[in-house]
């Protein structure tokens, strides 16, 4: 799960992390007043929004004056914002996040992850900040400096203050900066997050060190320990099909294709996408329905891969296990009656129960004419490819 | 021969009684054969489950008193961590943690407490389907009939993958194309589990009787990079390697795959070049899985 950065600010600010004064608005006028409020003579009005490029977009603007600030809100809540991110849709940004700008003498980045071959968090630093630091790995790897943490124990202090030492940190500032990944490994650790970033962390010119933007993303199988984490999210961040999705228990992503894909079991639906693929199709959606995916979840995984209205095909690839065969024909039948198949739907079915669903498919032709079946893979992909062109 | 279960391997379940899966796959490993012995449901100790097999409240008791060295755990997720450790603790050989769903961090703890019991606890999983010698035992939530026994005499395939129903697809080509499977493990797919690639492999590489290796990997990590690595230094059996996921975009999590890719780390582009490297015989499409495996060995 994601939040936006003036909530992870707060759940860094209140770990004891220092950072600029701020407000969040929801209106122009509020910006005026938070500009007023904040009483420092150069400030920043970012939006608050999931997706990256805002700067490039306009929504990050420096502002001197509660006139300036006003009319950047203005623009900013009056806009959809448009990135390489976004899509050419854009997305509406309701909240800015109004704060102070600093004198700038160093950037540093700082974060933590999961680093997958040790099994434990790490912590990521690097001198060259508020840069991507995916360039910074790629161009120049000697500069980024790792830490893990003990699995059971967290970052040491020891650790802490290498860390600082390897940035360069002397002095009074190594321990600043010693305490501020502290109490970032904590926060990572007491919430369940899968990142926690400061990008940049500022060294200003008069020697404070703080955070002026922060990436926290949550493991979603930690959330039903931390309710206050899972009240922050803000389902209009997310895609209204994949919304729907979720509740009905349904892995869905949508994607920019025009091929449909319903499948069980997320390896099986993402090698059902390369084959689509390799035989000249664009996969829609990825979609796992899950090993215990029952009739009205079927159907409900019918209806939202039918409202993309890009969709001119629909691959059903089940290979039954857990899922029975039968009870995917039968919600096929019943999603077919309800919403009727417009477009070629093409089925792959093997495995639990896969003799009853064929017999249960082939009484039921006659009503879905646009329903054909396929003997394997192969077969499946080239048909809804074929069939997709042809219409 | 097999890797990991054969015919003796007595199995309990952990969370038997559960609507999780427990109860329904107990009875599935149960019907194909398996030597389930037992399991656990805390507070539910000293009674029998839908089959007759004794339930106990704690792994050490059903130890004692079945002689389980194997188990299958199907704990809800903000337990099964803790499960894993208590199976361990309770001398139990090989651990299968089917559960999916459990908190990364649970499991990196997990993990370090299992380092106590290096060489004489071996886990797979957790979110994996389990592992199979076909015809022997069966732990885990696979259908049992898309397999082919070692006993039939047709030559034996061991099969190791980060997906479920992905398992199932190879499974059945290699079954069609009339080969046996020695053993199929399923390590599952989360960023930190038990065995990986690489452990599988070795074991495969050392079981006389698997005479070729199928691997089916994900994007995300760098597991398959370093089975690449391992397979181009120590494995004379030929390999087949599928990657699923090329067509995933990039910083989406696809399901529960655990397959995200970030910063041109762990793409599908640069597992592939490194399987080809080491040697293996790698497919683009999954439907061409058991096909490769016959073109690597010859029939």
């Amino acid at each position: 799960m994601k939040i936006h950065e003036y909530q992870a600010r707060d759940l860094l600010a209140k770990a004891g992390v220092p950072v600029p004064p701020a407000k969040v608005v929801e209106t122009a006028a509020a910006a005026e007043e938070a500009f007023i409020a904040n009483g420092m003579p150069l400030q920043v009005i970012k939006a608050q929004v999931f997706a990256g490029g805002r700067g490039k977009a306009g929504f990050v603007k420096l502002v001197k004056s509660a006139a300036e600030a006003r009319a950047a809100a203005e623009f900013m809540l009056g806009n959809r914002m448009v990135s390489p991110q976004t899509g050419p849709e854009g997305v509406a940004a309701t909240k800015l996040l109004v704060a102070g700008a600093v004198d700038i003498a160093h950037e540093y980045y700082v974060g933590l992850v999961l680093d997958r071959a040790k099994s434990t968090a790490s912590v990521i630093a690097s001198a060259q900040g508020g840069v991507e630091i995916e360039q910074v790995a790629h161009s120049n790897p000697q500069a980024i400096v790792k830490e893990p943490l003990h699995p059971t124990l967290g970052l040491q202090p020891f650790q802490a203050r290498r860390v600082a030492a390897r940035l360069g940190f002397t002095g009074k500032q190594a321990g600043v900066m010693a305490g501020i990944l502290l109490k970032l490994a904590n926060v990572f650790v007491q919430y369940d997050c899968s990142i926690a970033e400061i990008n940049p962390l500022v060294l200003t010119k008069d020697g404070q060190l703080l955070a002026i933007d922060a990436k926290i993303n949550f493991d979603d199988n930690a959330l039903f320990r931390h309710a206050d984490i899972a009240a922050l999210a803000d389902p209009a961040e997310n895609d209204p099909l994949e919304v729907r999705a979720a509740k009905a228990n349904l892995n869905y992503i949508k994607l920019d294709g025009d091929i449909a894909c319903l499948v069980n079991g997320a390896g099986l639906a993402m090698a059902t996408m390369d084959v689509v693929q390799l035989h000249g199709g664009k996969p829609a959606n990825f979609l796992d329905v899950g090993g215990g995916v029952k009739a009205e979840g079927a159907v409900e995984a019918f209806r939202i891969l039918l409202s993309d209205k890009k969709v001119r095909g629909v691959l059903v690839n089940i290979f039954g296990g857990i899922a029975r065969c039968d009870l995917i024909a039968e919600a096929l039948i019943h999603a077919g009656r309800e919403v009727g198949f417009k477009v070629p739907v093409v089925v792959r079915l093997e495995g639990t129960n896969v003799e009853k669903a064929r017999e249960i498919l082939a009484k039921a032709r006659g009503e879905l004419p646009t329903l054909k079946t396929a003997t394997d893979l192969n077969d499946a992909a080239k048909q809804i490819v074929a069939a997709t062109r042809a219409a | 021969m097999s890797i990991l279960v054969d015919k003796n391997t007595r199995v309990i379940c952990q969370g038997i009684t559960g609507s999780g899966g427990g109860a329904f796959h107990t009875k599935g490993c149960l019907d194909y054969g398996t030597k389930m012995v037992g399991g656990t449901s805390p507070g539910k100790g000293g009674t029998k489950d839908a089959n007759g097999l004794p339930i106990f409240d704690t792994v050490e008791q059903a130890v004692k008193a079945t002689g389980a060295d194997a188990t299958m755990i199907f704990v809800p997720p903000p337990f099964a961590a803790d499960a894993i450790c208590e199976a361990a603790d309770a001398g139990i050989r090989l651990i299968v943690a089917i559960t999916e769903g459990i908190p990364v961090l649970d499991m990196v703890r997990a993990k370090k407490y299992l380092a106590d019991f290096a060489g004489k606890v071996t886990l797979v999983g957790p979110n994996c389907p389990g592992v199979i010698t076909p015809g022997e035992c069966k732990i885990g939530i696979m259908p049992g009939y898309i397999h082919t026994p070692r006993t039939s005499g047709k030559r034996a395939v061991g099969i190791v993958s980060r997906s479920g129903t992905l398992t199932y697809e190879a499974v059945w080509q290699t079954s069609q194309l009339g080969w046996s499977q020695s053993t199929c493990v399923g390590i599952g797919g989360d960023p930190v589990k038990g065995m990986d690639f690489v452990d599988v492999l070795r074991a495969f590489q050392d079981d006389p009787e698997t005479e070729a290796i199928v691997m089916i990997g994900e994007i995300g990590g760098t597991a398959e990079e370093a089975a690449a690595e391992f397979v181009k230094k120590h494995v004379t059996k030929p390999v087949v390697g599928f990657i699923a996921g090329r067509t995933a975009p990039p910083g989406k999590r696809m399901g529960h795959a655990g397959a995200i890719i970030s910063g041109g780390e762990g793409t599908a582009e640069s597992k592939i070049l490194a399987m080809r490297a080491a040697g293996i015989h790698t497919t683009d499409s999954p439907a061409d899985i058991g096909t490769t495996l016959v073109r690597a060995t010859g029939g």
